[in-house]
């Protein structure tokens, strides 16, 4: 096979580029521009408008509320049939696509007669997790969804990472900073 | 009271005033800096540090910062010159420091009786006082370097003279135009020149007089500071440079050294191009005159640190061989085009 090659074509300055002080200044010009606009909008905002542009496009995190996406992909969530059982059917085909292996399905025989299995137990170690969201594919029922559109999951211990069937149903309102 | 000792208490004062402005406005350099950079960059910047949870727009991080260089480790590598590496921060500061001492922050006014020179070290080269001890303060640089027994800090060194002692020359020859209209090396004499109107509107000062100089003074000032569009001597992301086996307060001595050289520098720029601490068509006297002169050239001399910083986050570095290059093909033969273009100029004039 030849050897390809390929002649790149150095860009060409005229002059006021060569002498650099004039795009010196077009640079100075858009970063004072930047300054004064966004001192001026601070200002107007620290005098009580509240209506007033901001004047930084960054968010001060904990105290104002991370902004998600509709479609970002945050902590399970388990659904319900329309009966209210959980829909999942224990066929333990996330649990085997899980590259963590943080899911944990016990089975058991379902009271309904449609139905051949459901969970028993449904616990996800969400300390193992590494939200790729292969469980969410692999689902035939369409039981586990990964769009909670919470992250704020930290906790003083990993046990308390550990979340169950009720947890991710939202049954039981869990509060992940609590310590056990 | 005895004659001599209102002189030397007066000098005294005159002295830590200065000492006093450098190392204020230093440490709110560092507020300016992270303050100026982030609403440029549409950001906030720090504002986490408080006292009570109060923290009036972040103005507690540069004593943050001062309290953990003071109280962090002073670490000293095994293998370091252990005399030179003490001795190289407290040269680069002390002189930087030194030089704040010659600027001219006031005229002379009379205030009860007796006339007060506000100038701290008044001497007919104080021009020169100042661009010498700011050379000396080079040496320290290069001492850290050196001394510092790491191939990084030496490479750090090396740049720093390479490239500083190319760019004091340009330094000097830049004012050689301006001095040569003035006709002295004295900054309060330069300052109290530039006081007179040309055609009755102008103010004869050195930026109208001596435009190019000014731009390539400016230039070659903020490659004296060594930020950032000219911080080969650091060079952060490659080698560290000359202070990468320097912490605690010895570190924090060298990050002080460049806002220090930055107030130097633009001392000398008020000085010799912005009329100093003159207030164009108002007549400074007494008291009030006093107070308005050291207003007036703290104000200009806020101005363009401002400009400095403002470059210094606008500007990408440059490589190494660009900075030599600027410095001796370019601003040099520039700096000397100009002092020629003033001499013919001045002569015909006359």
């Amino acid at each position: 096979m030849a050897i390809t090659v390929r002649s790149v074509k150095r860009p060409e300055h005229n002059f006021s580029e060569r002498i650099y002080l004039v795009e010196v200044w077009k640079g100075l010009l858009i970063t004072f521009r930047h300054l004064f606009v966004n001192l001026a909008r601070h200002t107007v905002r620290a005098l009580g408008v509240k209506s007033g542009q901001p004047g930084a496009v960054t968010i001060q995190y904990p105290e104002d509320p991370a902004v998600l996406g509709h479609r970002a992909r945050t902590r399970h969530r388990l659904l319900k049939r329309q009966d209210g059982s959980p829909r999942c059917t224990a066929c333990l085909l996330c649990e085997t696509i899980c590259p963590a292996k943080c899911i944990h399905i016990t089975a058991e025989d379902s009271p309904d007669v449609m139905v051949e299995k459901r969970a028993k137990t449904f616990d996800i170690d969400l300390g193992l997790c590494i939200f790729c969201g292969y469980c969410a594919e692999a689902c035939p029922v369409d039981a586990i969804h990964m769009d909670a559109n919470k992250v704020e999951l930290s906790s003083y211990d990993r046990k308390s990472l550990i979340w169950t069937i009720s947890d991710m149903m939202g049954d039981t309102p869990k509060d992940p900073a609590a310590t056990t | 009271m005895n004659e001599t000792l209102i002189q030397i208490i007066w000098l005294a004062v005159k002295v830590g005033f200065a000492v006093m402005f450098g190392l204020n406005i230093a440490g709110l350099l560092g507020w300016v800096e992270r303050k100026q950079s982030a609403v440029m960059q549409d950001r906030v910047g720090a504002n986490r540090a408080d006292i009570f949870g109060i923290t009036i727009l972040g103005l507690f991080h540069p004593i943050a910062d001062a309290l953990k260089m003071l109280t962090k480790e002073d670490f000293v590598p095994a293998k370091v010159h252990k005399p030179f590496h003490g001795l190289a921060p407290v040269i680069a500061l002390g002189f930087g420091m030194l030089c704040l001492a010659a600027l001219p922050f006031g005229g002379t006014v009379s205030v009860a009786g007796r006339l007060w020179d506000l100038q701290p070290i008044a001497s007919p080269v104080s021009l020169l006082f100042v661009l010498g001890l700011l050379s000396i303060g080079v040496h320290g640089i290069v001492m850290a370097g050196y001394a510092s027994g790491s191939n990084y800090g030496l490479l750090g060194g090396l740049r720093a003279a390479a490239q500083m002692i190319s760019y004091e020359v340009c330094l000097g020859a830049a004012l050689a135009g301006a001095m040569f209209i003035y006709g002295t090396l004295d900054l309060q004499q330069a300052v109290i020149w530039q006081g007179h109107l040309i055609h009755g509107w102008l103010p004869a000062w050195g930026i109208f007089l001596q435009p190019l100089g000014f731009i390539l003074f400016l230039t070659a000032g903020a490659a004296v500071t060594k930020r950032t569009p000219f911080d080969l001597p650091e060079g952060e992301s490659e080698i560290v440079g000359y202070h990468v086996e320097y912490s605690g307060m010895k570190f924090g001595m060298f990050l002080m050294t460049d806002f220090i050289e930055s107030i130097v520098i633009s001392g000398i720029i008020v000085a010799v191009f912005l009329g100093g601490w003159q207030i164009p068509y108002v007549q400074l006297t007494g008291l009030v005159g006093g107070v308005l002169m050291v207003v007036s050239f703290s104000v200009k001399t806020l101005f363009i640190l401002l400009l400095l910083m403002q470059i210094r986050w606008t500007l990408p570095r440059f490589r190494f061989d660009q900075v030599l290059d600027l410095g001796w093909k370019n601003i040099l033969p520039l700096c000397l085009l100009n002092f020629i273009v003033t001499v013919w100029g001045v002569y015909l004039w006359r």
